[in-house]
């Protein structure tokens, strides 16, 4: 049986852009991934569980709405409370060049800002997707 | 012949452009298709005079931290010429939250203002008359309870309603389409936004009640042709909701009012404005029978297309924006926003926001654009694009009529179809490089940015969240519960919401408390989303 | 995660362990086999119940207002959505959960078809079982709007709802499309909208003028999803199809053959594969077919052929 990517785009907190949510989705499913929207309006709780239940190598975040430096640290530490600390984070979005920085240090893989190339986006994905995942069986 | 240097030529909207245009494109009935400014059907403009009677006004879009902080801003705009007020709420506020609510956390006074009480109106507008100011609020699912501020804080300066000028945007549709700032489901807002109609006809007259937008239509990806026709479809919708709940229609369709996206290809848009205002003058007078000439005309406020700004050498964003801003002018325009630079990175700071002024006042002042009305009138190339995009839009009119109407489209989930292919195929497009992108895929830089971004200050969250527990300390709890109870019981029946809002705000309810009653009577919307 | 691990903390309904599990038999990684034997026994408890339709119904907001229904019951309700697979990417975008409300009570995990017909996926019934043995019940599979073909979830649920909308137009088209022989219960979502009466009244016209009248006549539920309408009445009409199931011993009929068609299923699967595996040749015997050098019968008869000869 094939092994396809499983990866959760999130928009959580108030925010309401999800033109770049769904392009990216989209790119990633014609990359032949699977890719599980949270929709809009997510607690962090909510978007930690579903990356919990859908068993995801991935959790896309986006934000546009300044909130990051506080929903991003909360999620991160809700998927390591829940045993997920080897999910791939990525965030997406309006994120100011020191922010990205202390979002990498708090266990951000990478920020993708507004303009970035999907397929750059697609091949970090797969090629850092993954890695963290302990399989002794 | 010559060899061309691509294989084809197209708008940002993907429209081919043909390599000439010339009389076989011209305007045969100049009358019945264009005629004067200020004359039905309006395509070369709403005033006689245009801006040689009055330059449009200068309205930057500005909202951050506490109220205080954004009152200070406001003042320091008007001092540097701004003409009007433009209000960005914080996304609580815009969801119907208080700056305490648990979902508020990490988003107070971030992408605009707080305001969760009366109180924080106050401070809001302090030192600056409403009675000479004209202010827009962009304002949506709550836009009833803000305005209900707006009238109260206007009433303690001693300014009645009836001289109140502004707009609130109030454009729940595209909500649905595009922006997906909606609390509640479709019917319960649109009886929210009839009820502000029939309140303002009577109560505040020169208010503009709703801002039909097809502004976040085209950020959320559109082409300029839907964006166009969703707008208009938008507007449509809301005449015939006003009819159904029993006004006539020139009570209130003097007051509405629109607002465009002003995009990078000039003509293009140029054409949009003036298909526009042709096709709203025939449809407010041959379709939905309105008689008062100020129902027929197309007003709108643009702002130049922030999806178009790029966070690579953002000072290039200056140079898009005057392009942008020059098409909203030639036109016709009658209020307009330009972006500031640094819109791709952050809010702006006071620096690029005063820029961003300039560029109005430079195209106001010294490029000549606003000497005459409609100056691009009769050019083959802007006249054939005119025409082209009102035959688009009323291709599109006609597909939505067949889906049932707006809101059966809405639920379909056309709109959000459309708009969603034409972002993937514009992102395609960019990826391949037939869409050049200056710095992005062509011109790249390495140079770090080095224009001074706005940061925001915590503090100002602490300010919010102490006054706001300072305010539910000392209010009258007893009269705030009477008045959330009327409301309730106005929500659930028919009679117009506005009154017991007024009382409501009056009292010091807030924000997420009338919020809540409308959750609770109306239900909570959630969308199918399409890709 | 050791299996063992895995396997204890998926049968006292540990989350995490529930969700690897699922991957793993999805996948069909190593011990997924082991992993499905264990939990075999502790399976056999969960109502299974079925959800389908056309597209734009309302299926996603419904199975919510089903989910929120029976946790306020007290139960720990599974929900297994189905979304198709791309056929040009193999990837998908699975949306369902967009519309569903998150619960500590609630279990909810998206599935891609990945090229399976018939509205589910190969691993479907196996991850129903998953979440039966992880103490789930009931558990809810949404499949695929497919609407019209033939839907593999009779072959896996207890009671199926078959859901339609008024304006969805084809109510009189799904009767022709075998949607009405395997409903067990209708729901008309969006009941708040126009012509909902008369696609009721559609439906039980179709149903009383049935040639063939079953022992179970599926009940028509009014419904609106969004707002939580007609959710408990239906919660009842899929309770009184349980105990008809069990009072007729329909239930015990019907799970014979659910066992019998995974059997069978399975057994197709297994042989499949150990003849395959024992004949790398096949691309050779493709070409030979086409070029009409063999016909496919003789084809086959060459790949049992050589597998038997493989074991011998």
């Amino acid at each position: 049986m094939e092994r396809r990517l499983r990866v959760l785009m999130a928009k959580p907190g108030l925010d309401g852009h999800d033109r770049g949510v769904k392009v990216v989705a989209r790119a990633l499913r014609d990359a032949g991934m699977e890719v599980i929207y949270s929709g809009l309006h997510r607690t962090p709780e909510e978007v930690a569980q579903a990356s919990l239940e859908e068993d995801v190598d991935v959790l896309g975040i986006s934000l546009h709405s300044g909130a990051h430096l506080t929903l991003v640290p909360r999620i991160i530490g809700r998927l390591r409370e829940l045993g997920r600390r080897d999910v791939l984070v990525v965030v997406g979005g309006i994120i100011p060049g020191e922010d990205g920085l202390k979002l990498k240090g708090a266990g951000v893989a990478e920020v993708f800002g507004p303009g970035s190339d999907l397929d750059v986006i697609v091949e970090f994905i797969r090629e850092n997707a993954g890695r963290g995942r302990e399989r002794d069986l | 012949m010559g060899t061309e240097r691509k294989s084809g030529f197209y708008t940002v909207s993907g429209r081919p452009i043909k390599r000439l245009y010339g009389p076989a494109d011209g305007v045969r009935d100049y009358a019945g298709q264009l005629n004067d400014p200020g004359v039905f059907p309006f395509t070369r403009g709403v005033h006689t005079t245009m801006y040689r009677g009055r330059l449009w006004t200068m309205r930057q879009f500005a909202g951050f931290g506490a109220a205080e902080d954004s009152n200070a801003r406001y003042r320091y705009l008007l001092a540097n010429g701004q003409t009007g007020l433009s209000v960005a709420f914080d996304m609580p506020t815009i969801m119907g939250y208080d700056s305490d609510h648990p979902r508020a956390e990490g988003e107070v006074g971030k992408v605009g203002v707080a305001v969760s009480s009366l109180k924080d109106m106050e401070i809001l507008f302090e030192g600056i008359p409403l009675d000479q100011v004209s202010t827009s609020m962009t304002i949506n699912a709550p836009a009833a309870i803000l305005l209900a501020m707006y009238i109260a804080v206007a009433e303690r300066q001693g300014v009645p309603p009836d001289k109140l000028n502004g707009t609130i945007q109030n454009d729940i549709l595209k909500e649905y389409i595009a922006q997906k700032s909606y609390i509640f489901p479709p019917r319960p807002s649109l009886r929210i936004i009839t009820d502000i109609f029939a309140y303002c006809s009577r109560h505040v007259p020169r208010w503009n009640t709703i801002s039909i937008s097809g502004y976040h239509i085209r950020e959320a990806g559109s082409t300029a042709g839907q964006e166009l026709a969703f707008t208009l479809a938008d507007g449509m919708a809301y005449v015939q909701a006003g009819m159904e709940a029993g006004l006539r229609v020139d009570e209130f369709a003097p007051r509405l009012s629109f607002f465009f996206n002003a995009h990078n290809d000039l003509f293009e848009e140029v054409a949009k404005y003036r298909a526009a205002r042709r096709l709203w003058a025939r449809v407010m007078r041959d379709r939905f029978g309105a008689r008062d000439p100020r129902s027929w005309t197309l007003r709108f406020h643009t702002q130049t297309a922030g999806c178009s700004l790029t966070a690579q050498q953002p000072e290039v964003n200056v140079v898009r924006t005057t392009v942008q801003a020059l098409a909203a002018v030639l036109g016709g325009t009658q209020s307009l926003h330009t972006n500031s630079m640094d819109e791709a990175l952050a809010l702006p700071s006071e620096y690029a926001v005063r820029v961003a002024l300039r560029t109005q006042q430079v195209l106001a002042e010294e490029s000549g654009a606003a000497n005459t009305a409609d100056p691009l009138g009769g050019s083959y190339c802007v006249e054939a694009l005119t025409d082209e995009l009102e035959a688009e839009a009323e291709a599109y009119f006609a597909r939505v009529e067949g889906l049932g109407g707006v809101l059966a489209a809405i639920e379909a989930g056309f709109f959000q179809q459309e708009i969603a292919d034409a972002a993937y195929q514009y992102q395609r497009r960019v990826q391949s490089g037939t869409q050049g992108l200056v710095g992005v895929n062509i011109y790249q830089g390495d140079e770090p940015v080095t224009i001074p971004i706005h940061t925001v200050d915590e503090a100002a969250v602490e300010r919010q969240l102490r006054r706001l527990a300072e305010l539910r300390r000392t209010r009258d709890a007893g009269a705030v519960q009477r008045a959330l109870a009327e409301l309730r019981q106005a929500a659930a029946g028919t009679a117009n919401l506005m009154p017991p809002i007024l009382a409501a705000v009056k009292a010091y309810a807030t924000l997420g408390e009338i919020s809540g009653v409308f959750r609770e009577v109306f239900g909570e919307y959630r969308e199918r989303p399409l890709f | 995660m050791q299996l063992t691990a895995l396997i204890a903390g998926l049968l006292c309904g540990d989350k995490l362990s529930l969700a690897r599990a699922i991957t793993m038999v999805e996948n069909r990684e190593t011990g997924a086999v082991t992993l499905l034997k264990s939990v075999y026994p502790h399976t056999g408890r969960a109502r299974v119940i079925g959800v389908t339709g056309a597209p734009g119904v309302g299926k996603s907001t419904l199975v919510d207002g089903l989910a929120q229904a029976y946790t306020g019951t007290g139960a720990s309700t599974g929900i297994v959505a189905v979304d198709p697979t791309s056929p040009f990417s193999g990837g998908a975008i699975l949306g369902d959960r967009v519309r569903m409300r998150q619960d500590p009570s609630v279990f909810i995990r998206s599935l891609a078809t990945r090229g399976q017909l018939g509205g589910l996926s190969r691993a479907t019934a196996d991850v129903v079982k998953l979440m039966d043995g992880s103490g789930r019940d009931p558990v809810i599979v949404e499949t695929v709007g497919a609407g019209q073909s033939e839907v593999d979830v009779v072959k896996l649920a207890h009671t199926v709802v078959v859901v339609v909308a008024p304006g969805q137009g084809d109510e009189v088209q799904a009767a022709k499309a075998g949607i009405m022989e395997i409903a067990d219960v209708f729901a008309v979502n969006k009941a708040d909208r126009e012509g909902a009466d008369r696609t009721a009244r559609e439906l039980e016209l179709m149903l009383d003028t049935a040639p063939v009248k079953p022992a179970w006549r599926p009940p028509v539920v009014m419904t609106v999803a969004r707002d939580g309408t007609g959710l408990q009445e239906l919660r009842a009409a899929l309770d009184r199809h349980r105990e008809f199931l069990t009072s007729s011993g329909e239930l015990q009929r019907r799970a014979r053959q659910l066992v019998r068609a995974e059997l069978l299923s399975a057994l197709t699967q297994e042989l499949s594969a150990r003849v395959l595996a024992a004949s790398p040749a096949l691309d050779e015997l493709v070409g030979k077919v086409l070029a009409r050098q063999l016909d496919p019968h003789t084809a086959v008869e060459c790949l049992l052929a050589r597998a038997d000869q493989g074991k011998s």
